[in-house]
């Protein structure tokens, strides 16, 4: 795993500051959420990201709001990445009929179409074969659009990782399969799961590139993610990016993490990607303190604010129980 | 029902078989949407067109990009639908034989079935899954069940099992149309049976039963294969004296409530007769709901005949002992008649 080599795109400097902007979002917004539920606020289903804000800032910012995300449960930092926002967020997964779903999504399975987010999964590997879709989709209708399918290193060890891999190499779909490595598969070490060293390396299996990169260095990943981006939509098929992160909080929000020995992730809280790159953006003269603080206390308030509106929020009526089952027959 | 013009359409008068009713009708909705597109394992001409010939012709026709032959891959093949229908497509997935769509359950049942409601409607999912499968082949456990009460108890999907070519035609034609994910169940003994053409562009509604013959002592209901086999039946039990009503149910999933309610209503008696497993199949659907809606005018506790609680076994004479035949419908439509007279 190395740091960009140069060979790859590097973001300029108002680039560099937005993937700062995104990760300054979805920090705030996971703090904000295990707040929000610690305190007995809210009751939900929580699947921390905290740790892994690189990834989808770096890579959303290759994006447009025509390109398309398949995401799952730990997915809330790839749709606020992708522009999902706040208030619908925070409605939906309070449950109330204001959110994205009209709250009968909650928290794994929000959708966004206006911006790209069309399908939330809460199956492990599942988001692989329906982003093929999507993406095969843009090919016929001839637009340039990129679908970045998002899953955890433990999919990549499910049969859906496998043929949708295999589908989009033989088809050369612009697709994009987007491997958080947070070295853990629920409470499984990456090693007692996973048989290659490298998930990327399974990429030569289908004969596409693979690419591990460091997911906490947003100049890294961001070179990494232009490059996929470019081939998609030059036509050049599917590029399997594995990057390299850490999750600092367990499975699910709650959970006893004794699985996750200490010094390893005192380790990993104590390389924070995310106060590194903000002394990095004010070392390198990209930012003052001052203005980043101010990036930073402006999503707070957003927050402050998204969270109320969702929390007096009212909540769907039963109607709502057997409405979307099936739409209008023509 | 769309106008039919009879000029571009003429009405064929030469009976065709259920296979190419199929055919016809992938072939005249792809002609009428671009959107519509196929794919599935060997459906395009270089593989033959499907192992049946279901989709023969079709990517000579409209070409490489809407037929696509896929990699045997029923997770890839149903998610490729799904992705496809979210942005505008009508894709037609072909999953080879019913027991296949088990490699696909996650897809079909997680995904196709349910984005509409999780996203609160924001998106939907109007794909086709054709399917064939039916014992007869000699192909042992695994090649042809009839799974459609699983599909049916999923909410989301809808499920429909034509007996005849026109049906076929038409039923396809409405799932093609259909806003939600839509299951076609082909019965692969009956292919090539032929029967009455269908009309070219017309349609049969989701959800609508069909009354094959009118009687006064029995209703008996069916779909798919077995219902030819009633249709078997029919001329002995006329013998016998006894008056049938038979409905083709066509759809599972909506099924006709209405007409069934209405014909039993009228006979007071009722059997249900498939190929599927009798054990919490879609006759325990159907009889529950009579019996609650009709149990005082009842003359006969609603009958149920299917396969016994065990797999398609493959040695000839039990494969045949296993099927729902004409035999067993006409033993079980006395017994029913004779013991309630």
């Amino acid at each position: 795993m190395e740091r960009n080599d140069m060979t790859r795109p590097i973001p300029d400097g108002p680039t560099q500051l937005e993937i700062f902007r995104k990760m300054a979002l979805l920090k705030a917004n996971d703090e904000r959420s295990r707040k929000v539920i610690s305190t007995g606020r809210l009751v939900m289903p929580y699947y921390s990201y905290r740790g892994q804000e690189v990834i989808p800032a770096a890579m959303s910012v290759n994006l447009t709001d025509s390109d398309y995300l398949c995401t799952i449960y730990r997915g809330i930092h790839d749709m606020l990445a992708k522009g999902l926002p706040l208030k619908d967020l925070w409605a939906e997964i309070a449950g109330r009929i204001g959110g994205t779903c009209k709250g009968k999504g909650g928290p794994m399975h929000l959708t966004y179409p206006a911006k790209g987010v069309m399908v939330t999964t809460g199956i492990v590997g599942s988001s692989m074969p329906i982003a093929n879709g999507l993406a095969w989709g843009a090919q016929m209708k001839g637009t340039d659009a990129v679908t970045v399918a998002t899953f955890g290193d433990g999919a990549s060890n499910i049969g859906a990782f496998h043929e949708s891999l295999n589908l989009a190499a033989v088809w050369k779909l612009p697709v994009i399969f987007l491997c958080q490595n947070n070295l853990y598969a629920e409470h499984t070490t990456y090693a007692k799961g996973t048989s290659a060293p490298r998930i990327a390396d399974r990429a030569a299996g289908y004969g596409i590139p693979g690419i591990r990169v460091d997911g906490n260095d947003p100049i890294a990943m961001y070179g990494v993610a232009a490059e996929a981006v470019a081939r998609a939509r030059a036509g050049e098929g599917p590029t399997l990016i594995e990057a390299m992160t850490y999750r600092f909080h367990g499975h699910v929000f709650g959970d006893a993490d004794g699985y996750m020995p200490d010094a390893e992730k005192e380790a990993a809280i104590a390389a924070d990607p995310y106060p590194r790159f903000r002394a990095m953006l004010i070392a390198d003269g990209m930012a003052s303190d001052e203005a980043l603080a101010a990036i930073e206390a402006g999503f707070e308030a957003e927050l402050d604010e998204a969270v109320e509106y969702a929390l007096a929020s009212e909540y769907p009526g039963n109607d709502e129980l057997s409405t979307d089952v099936y739409g209008a027959a023509a | 029902m769309s106008e039919v013009d009879t000029k571009t359409h003429p009405l064929t008068t030469t009976p065709v078989m259920i296979i190419e009713a199929i055919n016809m009708a992938l072939a005249d909705a792809m002609a009428d949407d671009e959107t519509v597109v196929v794919l599935g394992e060997d459906v395009a001409d270089p593989e033959m067109g499907g192992i049946c010939g279901g989709t023969k012709g079709l990517s000579t026709r409209f070409g490489d990009k809407r037929v696509r032959s896929t990699p045997i891959a029923e997770q890839a093949i149903i998610g490729a639908a799904i992705g496809a229908s979210l942005v505008g497509f009508k894709p037609v997935a072909e999953i080879m034989l019913m027991n296949f769509t088990t490699v696909a359950m996650d897809m079909i049942v997680n995904h196709a079935a349910k984005l509409r409601y999780m996203s609160g409607g924001q998106t939907h999912v109007p794909i086709v899954i054709r399917t064939m499968t039916g014992a007869g082949f000699s192909t042992g456990g695994q090649h042809a069940d009839y799974f459609e009460a699983w599909f049916a108890h999923t909410p989301g999907m809808k499920v429909v099992c034509p007996s005849n070519p026109a049906d076929a035609y038409g039923l396809l034609r409405s799932a093609i149309e259909d806003p939600d994910p839509v299951m076609i169940v082909e019965s692969m003994p009956t292919y090539w049976t032929p029967g009455e053409a269908p009309v070219r562009g017309s349609r049969v509604p989701i959800g609508k039963a069909a009354v094959v013959q009118e009687g006064t002592d029995l209703t008996i209901v069916s779909y798919s294969r077995t219902l030819r086999e009633c249709q078997s039946a029919l001329g002995p039990l006329a013998e016998g004296g006894i008056s049938v009503e038979l409905i083709d149910l066509r759809s599972i999933q909506p099924w006709d409530e209405a007409a069934v309610l209405a014909s039993v209503g009228k006979t007071g008696r009722l059997l249900i007769a498939h190929e599927a497993v009798t054990a919490f199949g879609v006759g325990a659907e159907i009889a529950a709901v009579v019996q609650e809606k009709l149990f005082g005018k009842l003359k006969a506790p609603v009958a149920r005949l299917g396969a016994g609680f065990n797999p398609v076994p493959f040695s000839k004479p039990l494969e045949s002992a296993h099927i729902t035949d004409a035999a067993k419908v006409i033993a079980a439509a006395t017994s029913l008649v004779k013991g309630s007279d």
